[in-house]
C-alpha cells in the first residue's frame, strides 16, 4: 500500500512535518464511523440476545422457518441464505480488487470488479426481498393461534394434531388437542404483530435487524454506484489516486462483516 | 484553503449562517446551546415554584403559560412535561452540543496549529442538524398533549405507548425525532474533532504537546461515537413499537382494564441499552468541563498543571470505565445481586482517576501565584462540586446504599452537583476565559464576580438541602408531596429550595447582560489577555480565515511552561524554542 496511499495534501491542511499516522483524514473519519456503526448493530444484535434468551424453549428455530429456494419444491434449510452469504462475501473479494487495482492505476481493472461488486450488492438486496417475500407470505398449510396466544405447528394437512413450540416437538393429537384448539385461529405468514413460526419478537427482530442491514447494504450500493460513474469519467485518474474507491470499500466489507454476525445469530445458532 | 477563501468576506449569508469556519461555528453553538440552556433553566423555575408552593395560585404563571397554568397553578401533566424537557434539554442540549460544540469547534484547531477543522463542510452539517433538532425539540412544547413527559430517560411503557398518558403522543414522536438528529449532528461533530486532532496538529505538536482541553475534547469525541449510537438502535427499536406495533419493549400492559396485544417484550432491555449511553454521557459532560478546568487552573495559578501524564491517563481511565458501569442507574429493576456487585466494584474503580483528576487540581493551585480572575473563580468551584458530587456518588454507586435513596431527592442532589453544576461550571468558566478569543473584547470582570458568588451560594443552597430530603425519602418527579403526612416537616425545605433556585436563576442575568453588552461594547482584547502559553494566543484578534495570516506556528514545548526554574519571563509559548542549555519539561 505504501507509496501509492495519498498523505494529506501538505499545502493546504497539514502544516507539519512528517503526518503522524500517513493516513488521510478521510479515511480515519471512515475508521471511526464504522466503529460508532458496528455499536449501533451491537446494541440491537445484544438486544436480539436479550429476548431470545429469555425464551430459549420456544424461540422459533431458523432451519424450519427459512426452507425455501426459487424454483426448487420441497425442504431446503437455510439453503438459499447461504447462498446469498457466499455471494455477498464474494462482492467482498471483487471490491477487494477493484481497490488492488486502484492501487496500481488500472482505471478498466477498477471499472470491471466495481461493477462486480455492485451487481454482487444488488443481488443480495434482491435475495433479501425474496426472503422477506416468503417469510411474509407464510406456508400454505399455516399455523394456530391458541387462546393464551401460544402458536402451534400443524403436524399435517389434515389439522387435527399439532407440535407445540420449541426444540422437542412434542405432538398434541386427538381429544387433547381438540380441546385446546377451540376458539383457535388460524395464522398465515409474518408481520410484526402476528408470526406463524412462533413467537411475534422473532419477526420483530428478524424485520428490523436484517431491514437495518438490508438498508446499510443498499446505501453501500448507491455509494459504489457513485464512485464507480466517478471512476469511469476519470475523476479519480486526473487525482492520481484511488482512495474514494478505497473508502467505500471500507465501508462495503464493513456491511459484509456485519451480515456475518446476522446470519450467525439469526439462522446458524 | 481554496474553497474558504473564496467566499466573500462581506457575504452576510456565508459569513454568519452557512459558515464554514470553526470559529463561527463555535459561536453558533455557543448562542443555540445557550438559548436553549436558558429555557431550560427558565422550565426549572417554574416547577420549582410548585414544588416550593404546592397548589399556590401566582397569577402572573396564566398569561405566560396559558392552558399549562389555569388560575394560576401548573398543572400535574405539564409539570411532568417541564421536567423532563429541562433534563432533556439541560443534558444534550446544552452540556452536550452546547459544551462541545461551543469549546471543541473553538479550541482544537486554534490550539494545535491548524487551519480549520478537518472538513468544513461536515461541520457546518453538524451545527445545522443541532439547529434543527434544537428546533424540533422546542417546537414539540407546542403540540396536542404537550411535550414528551416521561422523564428524560424516556422509559417504556410510557414512552412506547403514544396511548399511555398526554405527553406518550406527539410530543414523545418528536422528542425521538429531534434526538434522532441530535445523535447524526454529534456523530459527524465528534468524527471531525477526532480526526482534527489526529491528523492536523501543526510542525512539533506531539500529542504529549497538547493541551489538556484536546485531550480531553478529543476523548469526549471518542465516548460520543461510541456511545451514541448505542441509543440510536434503542430509539429506533421505541419508535417501532410506538408505530408500528412490534413489542420490543413491551410485555403483557393494560390500559383501562383491557390488554393490549403485546407480548414478550422487556422495558428493562429499553434501560440496559439508554444506560449504556447515559453513562458515557456522564463523561461526554464533564470531561470538557474538566479539560477546560485544567487550562484555566494553570494558567490562573501560574504553575505547571500538576501531573500532566497522570491527567492524560486519568482521561483515558475514566473514558474507558465509563462503558462498563451503566448497571449502576438499574440497582432496582431485579438485578442480579452478583452482578450489581460488579456493577458497584467498576463504579466505585471511577473513584481512582477522579480522584487523582482533583488531587492534580488541588496541587496545581498549592502555592501558585493564583490570579482570581472569573474563569478562575469558576474552575475552582468546579473542582468543590466535582468533590462534593463525587463522594455522594460513592453512596449511590454502592448498590446496598443505593437501593435505600433509589428514585429520591438524594439523587437529584448528587447528579445536579456533580454534572449539572460541574458541567456548567466549566463552560461558564470557557466562556469567561475565552470569550477575548471568540468576540476579540473583554468581559466585565466585577459582574463576573457578582455572578460567580450569586451561582455558587445559590447552586449550593439549591442542591444541598436535597440530600436530606432524599435521606428522609421523598421521591423525585412528584408532582406535590402535600399528599404525604410524613413529608410535612419537609415543607420548609422545599420553599428553601425554590427561593434559592429564583435568585440563582435571576443571578445569570448578570452573565447574560455582560455577554451581550461586551459582545458589542466591551474593552478590546489585548493579544495575550491572560498571559497564557497556548497557540491560540498567538492568531490576531481580529479573526481570519485560516487562523494564522503566514506560517503556521512551530512548536518547541509543552503548554505549561509558567513560572519555569532559571527562566526570567512568568510564562513561555510554546512557539519559542528552547533555550540553550534548556530542559524541556514534561
Amino acid at each position: 500500500m505504501a507509496g501509492h496511499t495519498p498523505t494529506v495534501d501538505s499545502n493546504t491542511l497539514w502544516g507539519g512535518g512528517i503526518s503522524p499516522f500517513n493516513i488521510s483524514y478521510g479515511k480515519i473519519m471512515m475508521w471511526f464511523f464504522l466503529v460508532s456503526d458496528a455499536f449501533t448493530f451491537s446494541g440491537l444484535l445484544v438486544s436480539y440476545g436479550f429476548m431470545r434468551h429469555s425464551f430459549v424453549e420456544s424461540w422459533p428455530v431458523a432451519e424450519r422457518v427459512f426452507t425455501h429456494f426459487p424454483f426448487m419444491h420441497g425442504d431446503h434449510p437455510l439453503l438459499y441464505v447461504a447462498l446469498m452469504t457466499f455471494i455477498l462475501i464474494m462482492s467482498s473479494v471483487t471490491m477487494v480488487l477493484a481497490v488492488e487495482a486502484g492501487h496500481r492505476m488500472d482505471k478498466n481493472s477498477v471499472i470491471k470488479w466495481m461493477a462486480w461488486t455492485i451487481v454482487g450488492g444488488l443481488v443480495f438486496v434482491g435475495s433479501q426481498a425474496w426472503e422477506w417475500y416468503h417469510f411474509i407470505h407464510g406456508t400454505e398449510l399455516g399455523a394456530l393461534q391458541l387462546v393464551d396466544g401460544t402458536i402451534v405447528q400443524w403436524v399435517n394437512e389434515a389439522k387435527d394434531s399439532f407440535y407445540l413450540p420449541g426444540k422437542e416437538q412434542i405432538m398434541i393429537s386427538g381429544a387433547e388437542a381438540v380441546s385446546m384448539m377451540k376458539n383457535g385461529v388460524e395464522v398465515y405468514g409474518a408481520n410484526l404483530t402476528v408470526n406463524e413460526y412462533g413467537l411475534p419478537l422473532f419477526g420483530d427482530f428478524f424485520f428490523f435487524i436484517t431491514g437495518f442491514h438490508g438498508t446499510h447494504v443498499f446505501s453501500g450500493v448507491v455509494l459504489n454506484f457513485i464512485i464507480f460513474v466517478n471512476v469511469i469519467k476519470g475523476t479519480y485518474e486526473k487525482r492520481g489516486y484511488y482512495e474514494m474507491v478505497e473508502k467505500v470499500g471500507l465501508y462495503w466489507h464493513f456491511v459484509d462483516l456485519v451480515w456475518v454476525f446476522v446470519f450467525t445469530f439469526f439462522y446458524l445458532v | 484553503m481554496g474553497a474558504i477563501a473564496h467566499h466573500e468576506d462581506n457575504d452576510f449569508l456565508f459569513k454568519y449562517i452557512f459558515s464554514t469556519d470553526h470559529k463561527m461555528i463555535a459561536k453558533q453553538f455557543f448562542l443555540t446551546g445557550s438559548i436553549m440552556g436558558l429555557i431550560g433553566m427558565i422550565m426549572s423555575m417554574i416547577f420549582r415554584l410548585q414544588l416550593g408552593y404546592p397548589g399556590e395560585s401566582f397569577a402572573f404563571l396564566e398569561p405566560i403559560l396559558g392552558s399549562w397554568a389555569p388560575e394560576g397553578i401548573l398543572a400535574p401533566d405539564k409539570y411532568l412535561a417541564l421536567v423532563t424537557i429541562h433534563g432533556t434539554i439541560m443534558v444534550f442540549f446544552l452540556l452536550t452540543a452546547g459544551l462541545s460544540g461551543t469549546f471543541s469547534n473553538l479550541l482544537i484547531p486554534l490550539q494545535i496549529g491548524a487551519r480549520d477543522m478537518a472538513s468544513g463542510f461536515m461541520n457546518l452539517l453538524s451545527y445545522w442538524f443541532f439547529f434543527l433538532s434544537s428546533c424540533i425539540m422546542i417546537s414539540s412544547l407546542f403540540v396536542e398533549g404537550g411535550p414528551a413527559a416521561g422523564g428524560w430517560t424516556i422509559y417504556p411503557p410510557l414512552s412506547a405507548l403514544p396511548q399511555a398518558m398526554p405527553g406518550s403522543g406527539m410530543g414523545m414522536t418528536l422528542w425521538i425525532i429531534s434526538m434522532t438528529l441530535f445523535i447524526v449532528s454529534s456523530l459527524i461533530g465528534s468524527l471531525n474533532y477526532i480526526v482534527t486532532v489526529f491528523n492536523l496538529r501543526t510542525k512539533g505538536m506531539t500529542m504529549t504537546r497538547l493541551p489538556l482541553t484536546i485531550w480531553a475534547f478529543m476523548i469526549t469525541a471518542v465516548l460520543g461515537v461510541l456511545s451514541f449510537p448505542v441509543l440510536f438502535s434503542a430509539v429506533l427499536l421505541l419508535l417501532f413499537d410506538r408505530s408500528f406495533g412490534t413489542s420490543f419493549y413491551l410485555s403483557d400492559i393494560y390500559i383501562s382494564g383491557g390488554a393490549l396485544e403485546v407480548a414478550g417484550g422487556s422495558p428493562i432491555l429499553y434501560e440496559h441499552l439508554f444506560w449504556f449511553l447515559g453513562h458515557p454521557e456522564v463523561y461526554i459532560i464533564l470531561l470538557p468541563a474538566l479539560g477546560i478546568t485544567s487550562e484555566v487552573v494553570a494558567t490562573n495559578s501560574r504553575k505547571p498543571i500538576f501531573g500532566y501524564r497522570a491527567m492524560i491517563g486519568s482521561i483515558l481511565a475514566i473514558a474507558f470505565i465509563s462503558f462498563l458501569v451503566w448497571g449502576h442507574h438499574m440497582f432496582i429493576t431485579g438485578m442480579n445481586p452478583f452482578l450489581g456487585a460488579v456493577f458497584t466494584f467498576t463504579t466505585l474503580l471511577v473513584a481512582i482517576p477522579s480522584a487523582v483528576k482533583v488531587f492534580n487540581y488541588l496541587t496545581t493551585l498549592w502555592k501558585g501565584n493564583i490570579r482570581f480572575t472569573p474563569a478562575m473563580l469558576f474552575a475552582i468551584g468546579l473542582v468543590s462540586t466535582f468533590i462534593t458530587g463525587g463522594l455522594t456518588g460513592i453512596i449511590l454507586g454502592d448498590s446496598a446504599l443505593d437501593i435505600n435513596v433509589h428514585d429520591t431527592y438524594f439523587v437529584v442532589g448528587h447528579f445536579h452537583i456533580v454534572m449539572g453544576l460541574s458541567g456548567t461550571f466549566g463552560m461558564i468558566s470557557g466562556i469567561y476565559h475565552w470569550f477575548p478569543k471568540m468576540f476579540g473584547r473583554m468581559l466585565d470582570k466585577n459582574l463576573g464576580y457578582i455572578h460567580f458568588w450569586a451561582t455558587i451560594v445559590c447552586s449550593y443552597g439549591v442542591f444541598f438541602p436535597m440530600h436530606f430530603l432524599g435521606l428522609a425519602g421523598v421521591p423525585r418527579r412528584y408532582y406535590a408531596n402535600t399528599e404525604f403526612p410524613m413529608f410535612n416537616e419537609m415543607y420548609d425545605i422545599n420553599e428553601l429550595i425554590t427561593v434559592f433556585a429564583l435568585v440563582a436563576g435571576f443571578a445569570q442575568l448578570f452573565f447574560i447582560f455582560n455577554v451581550f453588552y461586551s459582545m458589542f461594547k466591551g474593552p478590546k482584547a489585548p493579544q495575550n489577555p491572560w498571559e497564557s502559553t497556548t497557540l491560540e494566543w498567538t492568531t490576531p484578534v481580529k479573526h481570519i480565515h485560516g487562523n494564522w495570516p503566514g506560517e503556521l506556528p512551530v512548536v518547541y514545548r509543552w503548554p505549561y511552561d509558567y513560572s519555569k526554574p532559571g527562566m526570567e519571563e512568568d510564562f513561555i509559548l510554546q512557539t519559542e524554542p528552547l533555550r540553550e542549555g534548556e530542559e524541556e519539561s514534561h
